[in-house]
């Protein structure tokens, strides 16, 4: 079972995963970038770093 | 068969919060609506936005009739001194205001400077916040209402007290930005528009009310120093929350995750809003106006251990009729969620 790394919320890693493919967390919204197929490993993507509404 | 529900103070904007969500039940019937100054008058006049519903005309105090489920909607004070009256008509009583939530007649006058007119009456109500209490409110007779700024504090840090993550060590010190509505219907020197709009107002810094029946829902797990800070801001309908913690060294994202989900996972109205992307990463009230849900979220800083605990409400729904009805049917064995299905609206 793949976790999400920031909230361990589980995954659903679609069939044909590529590699640098992004993956959002259903429940942090947080976005996953697939680092390595055998085995899976998703690090976090880079985050937008502007101000996002303050 | 329908069962008859009847609205003690009916002119109110609870009041007119409850009408709203019952008007649709289809497991009741409004039977009565009691207001000693508007007797007479149609429901829509004091409450414009259910003209053209199905619903009885406001009737004086001395004609209530009985019914199976009798809301009360006064203000603070009234429902303690005709309670035995009340329960004589009616199998079922939830009081919306704040004259049954503590349990304790000495805490009472601690908190109210007055003696309470009931007191043997305050052990048979169930605090009514049913994500607490929900096991005590099946098939309960006898709710209490909620302070609005008591249950956005209460959702914002339970999560974490009961995963044992904050102890009564430190004071839980609740930052709350308010809207007009809480202040009620009667109008004010300060609640006039000039005086009022556009404001950023603090005015209950110390020794808010509601702070002893926060603490009171917290005892189980120790005596915590609750202190509840209150701003007016400019909004009618909401609460937005924010209690700043230190959590224990070594603390995750995936550890406040893991604790926000045991306490809320499996509740119809609690909804975690922590989001990495998007411009509504935090619980933000004005999602929720009209709605029985409480969003509940954080802001954690692994660097040093301080965290912002964030609930957002409706205080005239989660904070008031929407828990009130959510009460009603675990206590007359409706499904939970009857009524209060709605989502809210946006923009």
């Amino acid at each position: 079972m793949n976790t999400c790394i920031e909230c361990g919320a589980e995954l659903n890693i679609p069939t044909g995963v590529m590699m640098g493919e992004i993956l959002p967390c259903p429940d942090c919204g947080v976005e996953l970038e697939v680092t390595n197929l055998t085995p899976l490993t998703v690090e976090l993507a880079p985050q937008e770093m502007e101000d996002w509404g303050e | 068969m329908s069962v008859r529900v009847g609205i003690v103070g009916g002119t109110g904007y609870g009041a007119g919060e409850l009408l709203r969500l019952l008007v649709d039940h289809p497991e009741v019937e409004v039977t009565q609506i009691i207001s000693s100054s508007q007797a007479g008058a149609f429901a829509h006049a004091m409450h414009p936005h259910l003209r053209g519903r199905t619903l009885p005309r406001f009737i004086s105090p001395d004609a209530l009739a009985d019914c199976d489920v009798l809301f009360l909607a006064q203000p603070h004070g009234e429902a303690q001194g005709h309670i035995a009256e009340y329960a004589a008509r009616a199998e079922r009583i939830i009081d919306l205001s704040a004259d049954f939530r503590l349990r304790d007649a000495a805490q009472y006058t601690a908190t109210y400077s007055e003696a309470h007119a009931a007191p043997e009456w305050l052990e048979r109500f169930v605090y009514g916040l049913p994500e607490l209490y929900r096991a005590q409110l099946l098939g309960a007779r006898y709710a209490s209402g909620v302070g609005c700024n008591a249950t956005a504090t209460l959702l914002a840090c339970y999560a974490l007290v009961k995963a044992g993550m904050i102890n009564d060590a430190q004071p839980l010190i609740a930052d709350a930005k308010v809207g007009s509505s809480e202040a009620g219907r009667t109008p004010t020197d300060s609640s006039h528009h000039p005086a009022r709009a556009g404001i950023v107002r603090p005015f209950a810094l110390t020794g808010h009310r509601h702070e002893a029946e926060v603490r009171q829902a917290l005892a189980p797990y120790g005596w915590f120093d609750v202190r509840l800070a209150v701003t007016s801001v400019e909004l009618v309908r909401g609460v937005a929350v924010a209690i700043y913690v230190s959590l224990p060294a070594g603390m995750a994202e995936k550890d406040i995750w893991a604790a926000y989900r045991a306490a809320w996972n499996g509740q119809p109205f609690m909804r975690i809003v922590h989001d990495k992307s998007g411009i509504h990463r935090h619980p933000e009230p004005r999602l929720l106006a009209g709605t029985n849900y409480a969003d509940v979220g954080w802001e954690y800083d692994p660097a040093t251990g301080r965290a912002a605990l964030l609930c957002a409400i409706d205080n005239l729904g989660k904070g008031a009729a929407g828990s009130a009805v959510q009460c009603m049917n675990l206590m007359c064995g409706f499904e939970e969620t009857t009524g209060l299905r709605f989502g809210g609206f946006y923009p």
